[in-house]
């Protein structure tokens, strides 16, 4: 390792975002390193989304700057920086007239991979997530469990080998046993890839259990940032907010 | 003399598809580009919309009578009544292009943006596959209308089956009456099932 400054590779500053007259981000700072997940933590409406979205460009920020490796997302071709970032929604996303294998290997065939490198890929993936191959390559989403179809979305996220993974609210339509398979599945993954991730959720339990540091948004405010250790210890109003959502079930384990 | 009506409901026949074929050829060919091009500029709409809804509203009848004094448009024959039969089938198969991509998945579309796809690759693997059905289903309402309205060509020299109805109502002969009747419904019934089969077949999910 050489120790010259690397740009973190995803770094909000002063970000502020408004539709029409309605304020969804103040002033939002914050840094993505390499290596790290951070989990956004908010209830519905915090802005957590928004600002997940300024990171692939689907949106833009009305003030500020948010910039991937250095370079302001104003300043990327959106097609390259996006193909350069996984990105997992709630209902999974997937095209409902492409088969599994379509999906999964749609980026690598989008930046213009051979066939049989595809397939390769695709094969190889399946196996990662849990889904034999020889299964479920043919098969349609409409043919998957819930669960299967966020597995198949994650495999398609990281088709192509992006440095970077957003992933909003990607658990939160399972049910409570699907959901604790899939975040360690994710979890297993992401330290075997060494993948940067920025997760959004308003699950505090997911926030603890995936996040190396937890950022908890509050009206579109930044008002914690910080490891699990001093997420538990933080006093602000908010975060105590969801502390009280821990409160009996997190103390009987300790 | 009845191989002799035989003979005249074929040729008939053969010129009423022929005048629904190229009036639906075109429509499609400029109803659904249109379409895609409202989805991108919605401001266009209303207009466009409006235009299309006006000429439907217009009584088939009256529509050919306004088109006969235009120039280069108008006049007696085959191309008034493509002209027209045009107009009529624009709207069915632009309303539904326009609502076929825009009931695509917003989630779907979201993801396929954030693939990194291309507008043009947006539009030609996900909105318009996803599309495929709801287009085709107005296709099939323009044809199966444009079938109908054929009928009336007759009148202003289009030719095509309502030559038989024309004549038959003119000399009060039920025979040609539906010598002219009874096929133009047969091809609107047969062309309903076939494209209903169609949008099943190449509806891709």
């Amino acid at each position: 390792m050489t120790d010259g400054h690397v740009s973190p590779l995803v770094s909000f500053r002063q970000v502020s975002a408004h539709v029409g007259q309605k304020n969804i981000l103040h002033d939002l700072s914050f840094d993505v390193e390499a290596g790290e997940t951070l989990v956004l933590l908010g209830r519905s409406g915090s802005g957590k989304t928004t600002a997940l979205k300024m990171v692939n460009g689907l949106l833009l920020p009305s003030a500020g700057e948010v910039s991937i490796e250095g370079v302001p997302t104003t300043a990327w071709d959106l097609i390259r920086l996006r193909r350069r970032i996984g990105y997992v929604i709630q209902e999974a996303g997937l095209f409902p007239h492409f088969t599994v294998a379509a999906n999964v290997g749609l980026v690598p065939r989008l930046e213009g991979w051979q066939v049989p490198d595809v397939d390769a890929r695709v094969q190889d993936l399946l196996a990662q997530i849990g889904l034999p191959p020889t299964q479920f390559t043919t098969r349609y989403p409409r043919e998957l469990s819930g669960g299967q179809r966020q597995r198949v979305g994650i495999a398609r996220a990281l088709a192509a080998n992006p440095p970077l993974l957003l992933l909003d609210e990607p658990f939160g339509a399972l049910d409570p046993v699907t959901r604790v398979e899939l975040q360690h599945m994710f979890i297993d993954l992401r330290d075997k890839l060494g993948k940067t991730a920025l997760l959004v959720t308003h699950d505090v339990r997911e926030a603890l259990l995936l996040g190396t540091r937890i950022g908890v948004l509050h009206s579109g405010r930044l008002v914690f940032l910080g490891g699990r250790s001093e997420f538990l210890k933080a006093q602000d109003e908010e975060v105590r907010a969801f502390h009280t959502c821990l409160e009996e079930k997190w103390e009987d384990s300790i | 003399m009845s191989s002799m009506l035989a003979r005249d409901i074929f040729d008939l026949t053969v010129e009423h598809l022929f005048l629904v074929g190229l009036s639906m050829g075109i429509a499609a060919a400029v109803a659904i580009p249109v379409g895609i091009l409202l989805t991108r500029r919605m401001f266009l709409q209303r207009w466009v919309l409006g235009f299309a809804n006006v000429m439907q509203t217009v009584p088939s009848l009256a529509l050919f009578g306004f088109l006969i004094p235009l120039p280069f448009l108008g006049g007696i024959g085959k191309h008034t009544a493509i002209v027209a039969l045009v107009l009529y089938a624009l709207l069915p198969i632009l309303r539904n292009t326009l609502t076929g991509i825009l009931g695509v998945d917003p989630t779907v579309r979201e993801s396929a943006i954030a693939m990194g796809m291309t507008e043009r690759q947006l539009l030609v693997e996900v909105e318009l596959p996803l599309a495929t059905r709801t287009i085709l289903a107005g296709l099939r309402i323009a044809t199966v209308t444009t079938i109908g309205t054929a009928t009336i060509a007759a009148a202003i020299g289009g030719g095509g089956l309502g030559v038989f109805i024309f004549r038959g109502l003119a000399s009060v002969d039920t025979t040609l009456l539906l010598a002219g009747a009874v096929p133009a419904a047969l091809i609107a019934v047969a062309a309903d099932r076939g494209l209903e089969w169609v949008e099943q077949k190449l509806s891709p999910v």
